[in-house]
């Protein structure tokens, strides 16, 4: 399996990479940790002339817990994000959802603007950053803006980033409450059959506020508000979890594929919601 | 023919220094440039671990990789880990416990497992199933692999204590 040939590059700045943006247009995409891009090359479903690679571009790398929020640097790798303890700390569920996340190698490759910024309606950290409502800082030629998570995916590996613009950082505000990411795969390095977010904050034994992500079940993430709001004022009694799963049921459109047809993904991703809500409410 | 360019890199202690196109693979640098054939190819599809190196510090599966990315770089594969007089303290627990049969995906699991161990010196089994799970063994069913990997762990742990 060999890609393409193509030309590489290693700027050392975001000036460079926008640079050679702007020079070879829609013949230019930039590598993060290749994970999901060097496979498709190798498959020549991607074809990309001009590639470059984001490894030396100075200021994409940190990971800073502060009062207000986190910022992630785009090319954080998700094993950074597990070995991170403040972090881990600030924000349980990114380590939870990131070791779910392929295996030791992989993680030590991916990175967390690669995950976002690619599109694959598999991607696990999408719906992380959705239940999380975090933002993407986009920088291009001459602006800089901040897309919300859950604005960014249009269909499969269809943003709102231009092709011209950089992913530099994920922007995430501190999260309150319990947490749970629960997914369904196969085994071990599979993509999820069906995986929730789930992040709850209670208040006096009931629920205050409730964000609910769901991955793999549509052409894009599914931030599911109409679920979240089905938990706010219950005492998560067996009526408010069934009425954000029939709401989370409105809001999917699994299809069928290699992990089973839709009735079956339909019935996981009931599964799965269920278990993420029971648990994030226990750590509540 | 894409144009090649220039590639450095040190692997296994030794400084290489070749013209390569950007595309090629780091497996095949290792194996077919560089002739240091330990690391295997078995899925080339970055699910195996067959072809697992240490890439600056790091396992990684070296089939996932262009030469180009590795440009600067530090590489260690298992003809890096011991010699056949001087076996890494692996090695000698894959042998002695029966870690391997064919012997296919052990270079790539001795390989990441020197990294396991190192990131966490004394680990459960489960820490150990899970720290391995991107190294997949069509032979043993694995409960061998674990028993050498935490005989590595008790000797290495007993030498370093013996040295301090
Ligand atoms: C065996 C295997 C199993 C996997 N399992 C999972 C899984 O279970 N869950 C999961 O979520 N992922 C999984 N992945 C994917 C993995 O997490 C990828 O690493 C990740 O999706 C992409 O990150 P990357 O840094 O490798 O990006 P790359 O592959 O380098 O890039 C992906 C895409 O994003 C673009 N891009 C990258 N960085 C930026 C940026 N900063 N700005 C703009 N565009 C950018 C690239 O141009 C490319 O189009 C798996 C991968 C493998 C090989
Ligand atoms: S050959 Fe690289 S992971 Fe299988
Ligand atoms: S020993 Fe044969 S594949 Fe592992």
């Amino acid at each position: 399996m060999i890609p393409a040939s193509f030309e590489y590059y290693r700027p050392k700045d975001l000036d460079g990479v926008l640079a050679l943006l702007r020079d070879h247009g829609d013949d230019a995409r930039v590598m993060a940790g290749g994970h999901s891009l060097i496979p498709m090359m190798k498959l020549r479903m991607a074809e990309v002339p001009h590639l470059i690679d984001l490894q030396d571009v100075a200021g994409l790398r940190g990971i800073e817990v502060g009062a207000e929020g986190i910022r992630l640097g785009a090319m954080v790798t998700q094993s950074e994000i597990i070995a991170h303890d403040g972090l881990a700390q600030a924000a349980p569920i990114l380590r939870e959802a990131a070791l779910q996340i392929a295996d030791p190698q992989v993680r030590n490759m991916g990175t967390v603007g690669g995950n976002v910024a690619n599109g694959d309606p598999g991607n696990d950290m999408p719906g992380l950053m959705q239940c999380l409502d975090a933002a993407f800082t986009l920088v291009g030629p001459d602006s800089e803006r901040q897309v919300a998570a859950r604005d960014f995916y249009e269909a499969a590996y269809m943003t709102a980033r231009e092709d011209d613009e950089v992913l530099t950082a994920v922007t995430i505000p501190l999260p309150k409450g319990g947490h749970a990411y629960e997914k369904q795969k196969r085994k071990i390095g599979d993509y999820a059959t069906a995986a929730a977010a789930v992040q709850i904050l209670k208040e006096g034994g009931s629920c205050a506020s409730a964000s609910i992500a769901m991955t793999n079940l549509s052409d894009t993430p599914i931030f599911c508000e109409e679920a979240g709001a089905a938990l706010v004022g219950s005492t998560l009694d067996t009526a408010a979890l069934d009425a954000a799963v029939a709401a989370m049921q409105a809001a999917i459109d699994p299809s069928e594929d290699n992990r089973g047809p839709v009735d079956f993904k339909r019935h996981v991703a009931g599964v799965i919601l269920r278990r993420a809500i029971e648990r994030a409410w226990s750590r509540a | 023919m894409g144009k090649k360019m220039h590639i450095q890199m040190t692997v296994n202690g030794k400084a290489e220094e070749f013209l390569a196109e950007p595309r090629e693979l780091l497996i095949y640098t290792l194996r077919e440039r560089l002739n240091i054939t330990g690391p295997h190819i078995g899925c080339e599809t970055s699910h195996c671990g067959a072809c697992t190196v240490t890439l600056n510090g790091k396992s990684v599966k070296a089939c996932t990789v262009f030469v180009a990315q590795a440009d600067g770089s530090e590489i260690t594969t298992i003809e890096g880990l011991g010699t056949p007089d001087a076996l890494h303290p692996l090695q000698v627990a894959f042998k002695e416990h029966h870690g391997l049969q064919c012997g296919y995906c052990t270079p790539g699991m001795i390989t990441r497992a020197t990294k396991l161990l190192e990131e966490n010196p004394n680990p459960t089994e489960e820490e150990i199933r899970f720290g391995m799970a991107g190294n997949i063994c069509r032979c043993t069913g694995y409960q061998n692999i674990v028993k050498s990997i935490k005989a590595a762990a008790a000797e290495m742990n007993a030498a370093k204590e013996a040295a301090e």
